[in-house]
C-alpha cells in the first residue's frame, strides 16, 4: 500500500526537532501511526492530574497555552504553536501531568505514539540527549527565534506571563538574532547605509569571511559622517567600532544587559566560541531584550514596521494581547488603551498589505484605499474579532477596468488570508476585500451607496450601518474622502433615509425589561446568557453612527469620540450625550475583560457571575441607551409602521 | 420483471454478505463514537457509467482525530487508458505502485468501512463511482449513510441575504477559509485527508453548543 498521507505528515515533521534528527524511514514508519487530532478553541486536551496519554503532541496549526492553576488562578505558562512539542511527561515517567493543555485557538495536533518513539529515541543519543535537556530545562523562550524547536518542561517559571514586576525575566537567555545584516569592510558608507535603511535595521555588522572585524551603528553615521569627517565614499571600516564585543551562546538577558551598559553599547556579537576570532552565530540587540519582555507599545509598533513574516506579525499579536491585558489590570482609561490597540493593529494591517504589495509581480496599477470597517473601523476593536474589509480604487477607463480589479482582488486576497492567520476570522457575512462585490472603483462604490440610500431596506440599512463606520488603513485618504462626500450629498436632509435608519436603531430596544430586570437570551446556544453586544453596543454605536450623519461630520468613526461631539454640537443635549459617550466606554471595557477571561469574543454574559456593583453599573449604561433611543425616535419621527 | 424488485441475496459473494452483516449493528447516537470514513475517488472523467476509478484513499476518523493507521490507499489496474487524466493525477498506467483489480479495490473497500458514516466532497459523484462498479460486480448499491462536505459547509454559513448560500464550494475554497494545506491535492489520498480536516473543521463550528449528535448532523 502507497502512503500518501503518512509521507506527507512525516514531510511536516521532519522540519522540526527532534524529528530532524530521525532517519528517514524511522520517520516514515512514525508518521504511519500519528493521530491527527482537532481541538476546538477553548477545548481541554489535559488538565492537571489527568494520567498521562499515550501520545505526546506536535502542533501541526493552531495553538495550544500550557497552564498551571494558581491558588485558583489560571497562569499560562507557555504557548506552542507551529511545530512545538508538548505532553512529554508520559514519555519520561509514569506521572500525571502537571499542567493543562487547551487549544487557544482552533488545533490541529499530531499525537505521536510512545510506544513507538520510545525505542528510536533510546537508540538515538541525540534525539534522547534533545528530549531530556528540553524536558529538564526551564529555559525555553517560545518568542525568540533563536529559542525555536527547543521543547518545554512542564514545569516551568511563568516567564511569558504579563508581570509588571517580573523578577525572572532577567535569567532567560537572551534573545539572539539569526539573521545578521553583515557587510565586509570595503563597502563604502553609501553602500552600508542603503543596506541598513533597506532592511531597517539600526546596526551592520562588518566581517571578513564571517569573522567579526568590527560594527556601525546609526549614531555613527550622525557622530562621523553627517557631521562632514568622513564622506560617504569612504570604505565602512572607517568608522566601524573596532574590535567586537563578542560572547559565545547562552548569554542571560542580565549579563547582556550588564555587559551593553559597562561597555556603552547597544549590540553584542555571538560567536562559535565567544571570541572575536571564530565566526558570527548573531547578533543580540538592547532593542531585541526589550522586545522579548514584550509590554511596551513602541518595541511592539518597531517590531510589527520590521517584521518579515506572517508568522512573526502572529507572535506580536500574541504580544498585544498581552499588553492589553496588563493595560486592564493597571486600570488604564480606555481610551488611552483603544488609541494605542488600535495603532497596533492599524499598523500590523498596514505592514500585510505592505508586504503583499511587494510580493506582487508589479506594483498597483493605480491608487487605492484599503478601508477597515466595522469595530476596527470603529476603533473599538480591543480583542481579534472578524474582519470587515473593503477595496476603493481609482477609477479608471472603462477598458481597463476588469484587468484593475483582477489585480486589487488578488492583493486582497493575499491580505484576507493573512489576516486570517494572524487572529482575524474571516467575515462570515463574506465582507472582505477580496469579495468582488466589495473591491469596487470609487464610481462603483459611489452608484453602490446611492442604491443603498435611495431605497433603502433592511440589507441596504444593514450594509450602510457596516460601510459608514470606515477607516482607511492604507492607501490614499482622498478616495475614501470623495465617498464619504457622496454619502453626504445623498443623505443631507433625507428625512426618508434618517426615518428608516433610525427604525433600525430602535430595532434593539433597551435591554432592561419592564421590571427593570436583565433582558437574557431566550434561545439559541447561548440561551439564557446577557448579549451585550446586540443589547448594549450595538444600540449606541448605532444611535451615534445616526446622529452624527445628522449632523454630516467626517472622519470621527468611534462611538465614545462620535458622542463627545455631538456634546459639543447640541449643548443643551449635552449631559445625555457624555452619559452614552461614558456608557460606550463601559460596555466595551467590559465585554474585553470578559473576552479575556473567557478566551472568546466576550459577547456573551452570563449575569450570575458579575457583582451587584458591576450589575447596577451595566444598569445605568442602559438608562443612557433608553434615553437616546427615545431623542432619535422624536428627532426623527420614527414610527413602527416603517 | 418481478426479477428486477426480487434480487435474492442467496447468490451474492462472501464478502458481501459479510458487508451487510455489519449494519445489524446499530450506528452510535454521539458524534464521537461514531467511525467515519472520509473517501475521495481518482477517476479517468466525470462519466460515471463511462470512466473508471484510477484509486480509493480514504482516512477514517473516530472521536475527533484522524487514525493515519487506519487508512486506506489503494490503486486500480486499467483496462481502459484514457490519457487525458496522466496528467492530473500522476498515475501511470504500469507504474510501480501496486495495483489491484476493480474487484478487489472494492472487495477491500467494502471491508473497510463496514457500516461507518461515509463522508466525502461532492459525495453523490464518488458514491456513484462505487456504486456503478459493484454493478458491474453484479452486486448491490453501498448501504452507508453519507455526508457530503458541500452541504456540511454550507450549513456553517451564515444565513444573510448578503451571500449566495447555493453556491457549490470547492475543496480548494473550503482549503483557503480554513487554511488548510493542499499538498498532495488530486490524488485520492491526498485530497481524503483534506477532506478529512475540512470535515472535523466543519463539525468544531457546527457544534458550537456541544449538542451536536448524529441525527442532527444529517439534517445539516
Amino acid at each position: 500500500m502507497k502512503n500518501t498521507i503518512a509521507s506527507r505528515i512525516a514531510d511536516f515533521l521532519k522540519n522540526y526537532p527532534p524529528f530532524n534528527l530521525l532517519k528517514k524511514e524511522d520517520l516514515l514508519e512514525i508518521a504511519k501511526h500519528v493521530k491527527v487530532k482537532y481541538l476546538e478553541k477553548g477545548k481541554m486536551l489535559f488538565a492537571e492530574g489527568d494520567i498521562g496519554h499515550k501520545r505526546f503532541y506536535v502542533v501541526n496549526k493552531g495553538a495550544i497555552s500550557l497552564e498551571r492553576d494558581n491558588n485558583g488562578k489560571r497562569e499560562t505558562i507557555d504557548k506552542c504553536d507551529e511545530g512545538d512539542i508538548f505532553g512529554l511527561r508520559p514519555l519520561f515517567a509514569k506521572e500525571n501531568y502537571l499542567i493543562n493543555a487547551i487549544a487557544e485557538e482552533e488545533t490541529i495536533l499530531y499525537a505521536i505514539p510512545i510506544k513507538k518513539f520510545k525505542p528510536l529515541s533510546e537508540k538515538n543519543k541525540e534525539v534522547n540527549n534533545f528530549l531530556i535537556q528540553s524536558f529538564a530545562s526551564n529555559t525555553r523562550n517560545p518568542y525568540s527565534e533563536a529559542h525555536k524547536g527547543k521543547l518545554i518542561s512542564e514545569k516551568e517559571p511563568a516567564e511569558n506571563q504579563y508581570k509588571p514586576n517580573n523578577n525572572l525575566f532577567e535569567l532567560q537567555p537572551a534573545p539572539v538574532t539569526k539573521k545578521v545584516v553583515m557587510t565586509p569592510p570595503d563597502t563604502t558608507i553609501k553602500a552600508a547605509a542603503q543596506l541598513m535603511s533597506k532592511k531597517k535595521v539600526g546596526s551592520v555588522l562588518v566581517v571578513e569571511k564571517n569573522i567579526p572585524k568590527g560594527i556601525v551603528t546609526d549614531e555613527d553615521f550622525r557622530d562621523m559622517v553627517a557631521t562632514g569627517t568622513f564622506g560617504i565614499e569612504t570604505p565602512i571600516s572607517k568608522i566601524m567600532a573596532s574590535p567586537v564585543i563578542c560572547y559565545p551562546q547562552g548569554l542571560t538577558i542580565a549579563q547582556a544587559q550588564l555587559t551593553m551598559m559597562k561597555h556603552h553599547i547597544n549590540h553584542i556579537c555571538i560567536t562559535e566560541d565567544g571570541t572575536p576570532n571564530t565566526k558570527v552565530v548573531g547578533i543580540l540587540s538592547e532593542h531585541d531584550i526589550m522586545v522579548s519582555e514584550g509590554h511596551n507599545p513602541s518595541v511592539l509598533m518597531k517590531a510589527i514596521q520590521r517584521s518579515s513574516s506572517t508568522n512573526e506579525l502572529k507572535k506580536i499579536r500574541h504580544k498585544i494581547t498581552l499588553l492589553l491585558r496588563g493595560f486592564l489590570a493597571a486600570n488604564i482609561p480606555l481610551n488611552h488603551i483603544s488609541k494605542i490597540i488600535f495603532e497596533l493593529n492599524d499598523a500590523t494591517i498596514k505592514r500585510i498589505i505592505e508586504r503583499c504589495i511587494k510580493k506582487l509581480p508589479t506594483p498597483p496599477p493605480c491608487d487605492f484605499t484599503w478601508i477597515s470597517l466595522g469595530s476596527q473601523g470603529r476603533k473599538e476593536q480591543l480583542l481579534q474579532t472578524d474582519q470587515d474589509n473593503a477595496l476603493i480604487f481609482e477609477d479608471v477607463p472603462e477598458e481597463k477596468l476588469e484587468e484593475t480589479r483582477a489585480y486589487f482582488l488578488e492583493l486582497a486576497r493575499k491580505v484576507n488570508k493573512r489576516l486570517n492567520i494572524i487572529g482575524y476570522e474571516f467575515c462570515p457575512a463574506e465582507m472582505m476585500a477580496k469579495n468582488p462585490k466589495y473591491c469596487l472603483s470609487l464610481n462603483e462604490w459611489k452608484d453602490q451607496f446611492t442604491n443603498w440610500i435611495i431605497d433603502p431596506g433592511n440589507d441596504e440599512i444593514l450594509l450602510c450601518s457596516i460601510f459608514f463606520d470606515f477607516d482607511i488603513s492604507y492607501g490614499n485618504v482622498n478616495l475614501s474622502n470623495s465617498l464619504a462626500d457622496h454619502i453626504f450629498s445623498l443623505t443631507k436632509d433625507n428625512r426618508k433615509f434618517y426615518a428608516v435608519m433610525g427604525a433600525t436603531t430602535l430595532r434593539n430596544p433597551s435591554p432592561l425589561g419592564f421590571f427593570r430586570q436583565f433582558l437574557l437570551e431566550e434561545d439559541g446556544e447561548n440561551k439564557d446568557f446577557f448579549d451585550i453586544k446586540k443589547r448594549g453596543i450595538t444600540p449606541l454605536t448605532d444611535a451615534g453612527r445616526l446622529l452624527i450623519l445628522y449632523h454630516q461630520v467626517k472622519n470621527i468613526s468611534n462611538t465614545s469620540e462620535r458622542f463627545e461631539k455631538l456634546a459639543q454640537l447640541e449643548p443643551n443635549n449635552k449631559e445625555l450625550f457624555l452619559a452614552c459617550a461614558y456608557a460606550s466606554k463601559v460596555l466595551l471595557k467590559f465585554r474585553t475583560q470578559h473576552g479575556l477571561e473567557n478566551r472568546n469574543s466576550g459577547r456573551f454574559i452570563d449575569l450570575e457571575n458579575l457583582s451587584k456593583e458591576e450589575k447596577i453599573k451595566l444598569k445605568r449604561c442602559f438608562k443612557s441607551i433608553r434615553q437616546v433611543q427615545e431623542l432619535i425616535k422624536y428627532r426623527f419621527e420614527v414610527t413602527p409602521y416603517i | 420483471m418481478l426479477n428486477l424488485f426480487k434480487k435474492k441475496p442467496d447468490n451474492l459473494p462472501e464478502f458481501w454478505n459479510d458487508y451487510e452483516a455489519k449494519f445489524q449493528e446499530k450506528l452510535p447516537e454521539e458524534i464521537t463514537h461514531t467511525r467515519f470514513v472520509v473517501f475521495d475517488t481518482e477517476t479517468t472523467g466525470f462519466d460515471i457509467k463511462k470512466d473508471r476509478m484510477l484509486s480509493i484513499g480514504a482516512v477514517a476518523i473516530k472521536n475527533k482525530s484522524i487514525n493515519i493507521a487506519d487508512g486506506f490507499e489503494e490503486y486500480i489496474s486499467q483496462e481502459t487508458f484514457n490519457p487525458k487524466t496522466v496528467k492530473i493525477h500522476g498515475i501511470i498506467q504500469n507504474e510501480r505502485i501496486e495495483t489491484l483489480t476493480e474487484e478487489e479495490a472494492v472487495k477491500a473497500f467494502l471491508n473497510y468501512i463496514g457500516n461507518s458514516v461515509l463522508v466525502a466532497h461532492h459525495a453523490g459523484f464518488d458514491i456513484g463511482m462505487v456504486n456503478e462498479a459493484l454493478s458491474r460486480l453484479g452486486l448491490p448499491k453501498l448501504k452507508n449513510k453519507v455526508l457530503d462536505t458541500v452541504n456540511l459547509y454550507r450549513g456553517t454559513r451564515i444565513i444573510s441575504n448578503l451571500i449566495n448560500r447555493e453556491k457549490s464550494y470547492t475543496l480548494d475554497e473550503i482549503a483557503e477559509t480554513y487554511n488548510i494545506d493542499i499538498k498532495d491535492r488530486h490524488t485520492a489520498a491526498g485530497d481524503a485527508f483534506i477532506t478529512a480536516i475540512a470535515f472535523l473543521t466543519i463539525l468544531g463550528k457546527l457544534n458550537t453548543d456541544g449538542k451536536m449528535n448524529l441525527k442532527k448532523l444529517f439534517r445539516v
